[in-house]
């Protein structure tokens, strides 16, 4: 029923995927939409596209914390081309929506509680039209105080954010201004103390990064006869979207159909709805297809970015440098509306140690509610704030033993064995201490790469760059080490879980392989991976991956390091499932040909079933003939536990991913430039599926954690609550001259408790990253740095 | 009002053009070619970068009135600009006017299946395409048409360049997923490639 009343856009995804790729496990596989991604036909979610369709357009809050007095529609109603104008009043049904708490409005009633929230709603035939009615609308708003910071959030008569909360953090956080606390005590910090010789404290500053991808949120709903709607749409998660959408659009699951769109890029920042509800209403609404895309302005505004953080640090050491203790309280910015906030406390405070052997620590985590934007999920999710932080202890606790930075780690590099400040015990390899040596031992790049054979400097390769700033005068070399811990996949007791449906059939004479999971292709390459993988377990050559969406199961969030071990292992699990289906039609039709059929372990291998021997028994295709094998499975990874909210004891987290880098860089003293001239990373994967993706993610990774060292910052005025800069005119990525040469190597230790032994990549050299280009700014100039990102002003002393 | 240009080789023209419209949104949403991008559309990202009569740039931050009488080469045209490069250039993709993207076609555009999108094997492809494939130069892909293009402009320009040169061109490029380091290998092997090419030829 469902199927038969879906109309299909232009550029449906549907027909992206059927591309064959070649290669299994272990090669490095080419992409099956490569071809479709250079040639421009790749079909994003911005480039959806259907006869009679509208433009859907929202109008934000200018300000950050107000009443809404009045809403006035009249004028915008009246222009031509315009169908409908919406706002709270409209909506269907829930109000509300949210991941972890129902918090967020689909549109701002009552009250706004940050810059740029949605208030109303526009389809207009043409998205300037749309615009424009969306600059007619009248709302008066009645300013209140806007709370910015942890001092003005837990002030004793302090405005709440959120007055009448009920969600599963509100009886338990000291003030109703906090989303969520963590602490976590193990040992006894304050006895440990004691032993200490030299103990160092700081205070460190993380600036709020944005993801930054470069596909706009955009999608497109239509309308469909059943009274429900098809959803084309760029996402991280389906399941969870839908699970949000349905309620705000009063509809059963099943009317709500969403397909995958090309993804432009995610980093965490399409864990949370954009578009989607606001679409769906104004399809429902006017019985035509909807078209939304974000402008780059209002992207910095659609989505959470990664929190700010405050983090004070105190450690020991013996004087031989064994670390005795560590204290640390972190605070966490999660603005005007929780996302995963709690999630991110969670990690913040379990990972705050870093990968370190400390038995007796004293830890808090919290994360606020202010009328700051809202910050939730972004590539390395709270453990990128705390290894800034821990990093910078470490190189400050080695200058006051005079140890080597490098050595003072290795010495107290966590290994497999070692037990978390969770109590949880690390049950796979943790090569902590070999990442740093290979990191160090790797040859370093040559000095005063500027200096051209008699002509004087090549400004291209000095700080300032083409600006022609400096000829090599006042500039300084540094280099800086970190390494960082971080949890792969869902924690805390999650329900962690994937899908995968697979199905062989023979077509044209040769058995096919189809892959049907509703995992997000974000660019990491999932989809090359699992071709890989079907391709191996079930030994066909042809492998079609069927297009995400909700007409299979949940493949959870591509996030966290998750997919490849997640839905990777969904696929291996449904893959073996099948196969044995496949030898049980063997056995049935041929098994009384050849006794191998009930005696050896089978395998499918080349098109055919071969016993471990090497023999070939039959083809494929003759064992499936006109029969269909076709499975969907749920599969999951080992259960955790919540951390108690006390003591945070808990075998909280899956399985962790390990990076240490080694950064090298020139400094320009006299105008504060900084050029990163080398940014080596080593890192644990576990399993390299596809070496090639592998490099990729790392360097992408790491390129992340440059930008926030060096450039990148969400600017929100303190005293209003305004974003100063959203535009890539005024908050900066890096660029191809920003980044230099990335070496990477890796390591495959692997995790015997993952499919293939894998470990999540894509997060953990985002961490490290930050702290390694931090160290090698301090070494070059002597200064201190407490903050990200380091603006020229904090290097010439002009702050 | 209408507007009569080139894209890819093939004369085309735009009605009802409103005067405020970009080069870069008649391209996507009327003429059906969305391989341009856009990811800012203010002129910093380089996602949307076409050729204007051969030169680079930022389609956002062209008014479509601008484009009357002129040649566009999008990143849907680049395999055959590349293969014409020799006598169509400059200002011409295709000298026959037989090449790129009619219009009836465009406006029924999809997303077509690839053949083989290992090899690029049936599809004709220009040398830095088959480059970022084989690289890996493509991750979620929404700055690969922008780079392209203007990676395509500076190889014509400089079939031999430095590090240093290449940095330089693709500095208005943004990308968030690679890094880079993929992008510059997929440069230099379409430089390498083609001057192995030219030796043989």
């Amino acid at each position: 029923m469902a199927q038969n009343t879906r109309t299909a856009p232009v550029g449906t995804p549907t027909d992206v995927t059927q591309n064959h790729v070649k290669g299994g496990i272990g090669e490095s596989t080419l992409r099956p939409d490569g071809t479709l991604k250079v040639t421009g036909e790749f079909a994003y979610s911005s480039d959806m596209w259907h006869e009679d369709m509208l433009w859907g357009q929202i109008l934000r809050s200018t300000v950050a914390h107000a009443e809404i007095v009045s809403i006035d529609t009249t004028e915008a109603l009246t222009m031509d081309g315009v169908y409908a104008v919406l706002t709270h009043e409209d909506l269907p049904a829930a109000k509300n929506y949210g991941m972890e708490f129902q918090d967020t409005p689909v549109l701002a009633y009552g009250k706004v509680r940050h810059h740029g929230e949605p208030v109303a709603l526009v389809a207009a035939d043409h998205p300037e039209t749309a615009r424009r009615a969306a600059a007619k609308i009248k709302v008066e708003y009645r300013e209140l105080p806007v709370i910015t910071d942890e001092a003005s959030a837990l002030a004793p008569d302090a405005i709440l954010v959120h007055e009448n909360r009920d969600d599963h953090h509100s009886g338990h956080v000291p003030h109703p201004n906090i989303v969520h606390r963590q602490p976590i005590i193990r040992g006894n910090a304050d006895e440990a103390a004691e032993r200490a010789d030299v103990i160092v404290k700081g205070e460190y500053t993380f600036g709020m990064q944005d993801q930054a991808f470069l596909g706009p949120e955009s999608g497109l709903a239509v309308p469909a006869e059943d009274g429900g709607v098809d959803l084309y749409v760029a996402t991280q998660w389906l399941h969870s979207d839908l699970k949000q959408i349905a309620p705000c659009l009063g509809l059963p699951e099943e009317k709500v159909r969403m397909t995958m769109a090309g993804v432009g890029g995610a980093f965490g920042g399409r864990e949370d709805i954009s578009m989607q509800i606001l679409a769906s209403i104004l399809a429902l609404r006017t019985g035509k297809p909807v078209k939304m895309v974000y402008n780059r302005y209002e992207s910095f505004f659609g989505h959470v970015h990664r929190h700010p953080a405050k983090l004070y640090y105190e450690h020991g050491a013996t004087k031989d440098g064994k670390l005795t203790h560590m204290k640390c309280k972190i605070v966490l910015d999660g603005g005007a509306y929780a996302s995963s906030t709690a999630s991110v406390v969670g990690n913040a405070s379990s990972l705050s140690v870093g990968p370190y052997v400390i038995d007796d620590v004293e830890i808090e985590a919290i994360g606020l509610y202010t009328n700051n934007p809202p910050c939730g999920a972004m590539r390395g999710f709270g453990a990128v704030q705390a290894c800034f932080a821990y990093e910078a202890q470490m190189d400050k606790l080695a200058a006051k033993l005079g140890m080597d930075p490098v050595e003072l780690r290795q010495l107290n590099a966590m290994e497999q064995g070692t037990i978390m400040p969770t109590g949880q015990v690390v049950d796979s390899p943790a090569p902590v201490a070999e990442l740093l040596r290979r990191v160090k031992a790797r040859p370093m790049p040559p000095e005063r790469q500027w200096e051209t054979a008699g002509e004087g400097a090549d400004v291209r390769a000095l700080p300032g760059g083409l600006s022609n700033t400096s000829h090599g005068e006042g500039v300084v070399r540094g280099v800086g080490y970190a390494v960082g811990i971080k949890n792969v996949g869902f924690s805390e007791g999650f329900d962690d879980y994937s899908t995968a449906k697979i199905r062989i059939e023979v077509i044209n004479g040769e058995a096919v392989a189809t892959v049907h999971t509703a995992m997000a292709e974000v660019g990491q390459g999932g989809v090359t991976i699992h071709a890989q993988i079907a391709r191996t377990e079930l030994g066909v050559q042809q492998v079609t991956i069927h297009p995400a969406d909700t007409q299979v199961g949940s493949a959870g969030s591509t996030s966290a390091g998750r997919q490849t071990y997640m839905t990777g292992g969904a696929i291996k699990n449904s893959c073996e499932l099948v196969r044995e289906k496949v030898l049980e039609i063997g056995r049935r039709k041929f098994g009384s040909y050849h006794p191998a059929w009930a005696n050896a372990e089978l395998l499918l291998e080349g098109g055919k079933v071969v016993t471990d021997g090497g023999e070939a028994l039959a083809s494929i295709a003759d064992v499936l003939e006109n029969e269909v094998v076709e499975i969907e499975e749920e599969w999951r990874h080992r259960p955790t536990q919540a951390f108690d909210l006390v003591t945070g004891q808990g075998d909280g987290h899956v399985q962790y991913a390990f990076a240490a880098h080694r950064a090298v860089v020139e400094v320009d003293t006299e105008l504060g430039l900084v050029k990163v001239i080398e940014l080596a990373c080593a890192q644990d994967v576990g399993k390299a599926v596809n070496p090639l993706s592998v490099v990729g993610q790392i360097q992408g990774g790491t390129t992340q954690g440059l930008g926030v060292a060096v450039m990148e910052e969400i600017i929100v005025d303190p005293k209003t609550a305004k974003v100063r800069n959203p535009s890539f005119t005024d908050y900066l990525i890096p660029t191809i001259l920003d980044t230099p040469t990335i070496p990477v190597d890796y390591l495959e230790l692997a995790d015997p408790n993952a499919p293939y032994g894998v470990r999540g990549i894509g997060e953990a050299p985002t961490l490290s990253s930050t702290p390694a280009v931090l160290a090698a700014i301090r070494a070059a100039t002597g200064l201190e740095l407490n903050k990200t990102p380091v603006r020229p002003e904090a290097l010439t002393g002009t702050l | 009002m209408r507007v009569n240009f080139t894209v890819n080789g093939r004369p085309q023209e735009a009605d009802d053009v409103w005067e405020g419209e970009s080069l870069l949104y008649v391209l996507r949403e009327r003429m059906g070619l969305p391989g341009s991008k856009n990811a800012c559309e203010q002129g910093e990202c380089g996602s949307c970068t076409v050729r204007l009569d051969g030169v680079p740039v930022c389609s956002c931050l062209v008014a479509a009135g601008q484009a009357e009488g002129r040649e566009v080469v999008t990143v849907e045209g680049l395999a055959d600009y590349a293969q014409h490069r020799e006598d169509a250039h400059p200002g011409g993709a295709c000298g026959t006017g037989g090449c790129g993207t009619g219009l009836d076609e465009a406006k029924r555009w999809q997303a077509k299946p690839a053949q083989d999108s290992q090899t690029g094997e049936g599809i004709e492809l220009s040398p830095i395409q088959q480059a970022f494939i084989d690289a890996g130069a493509v991750q979620c892909g929404f700055c690969t048409p922008g780079l392209l293009v203007a990676a395509d402009e500076m190889l014509e320009r400089n079939p031999s360049p430095t590090d240093a040169d290449i940095r330089e061109a693709l500095s208005g490029n943004l990308c968030r997923c690679t890094g880079y380091e993929k992008i510059l290998d997929a440069v230099r092997l379409a430089a390498a490639r083609q001057e192995r090419q030219g030796e043989a030829v």
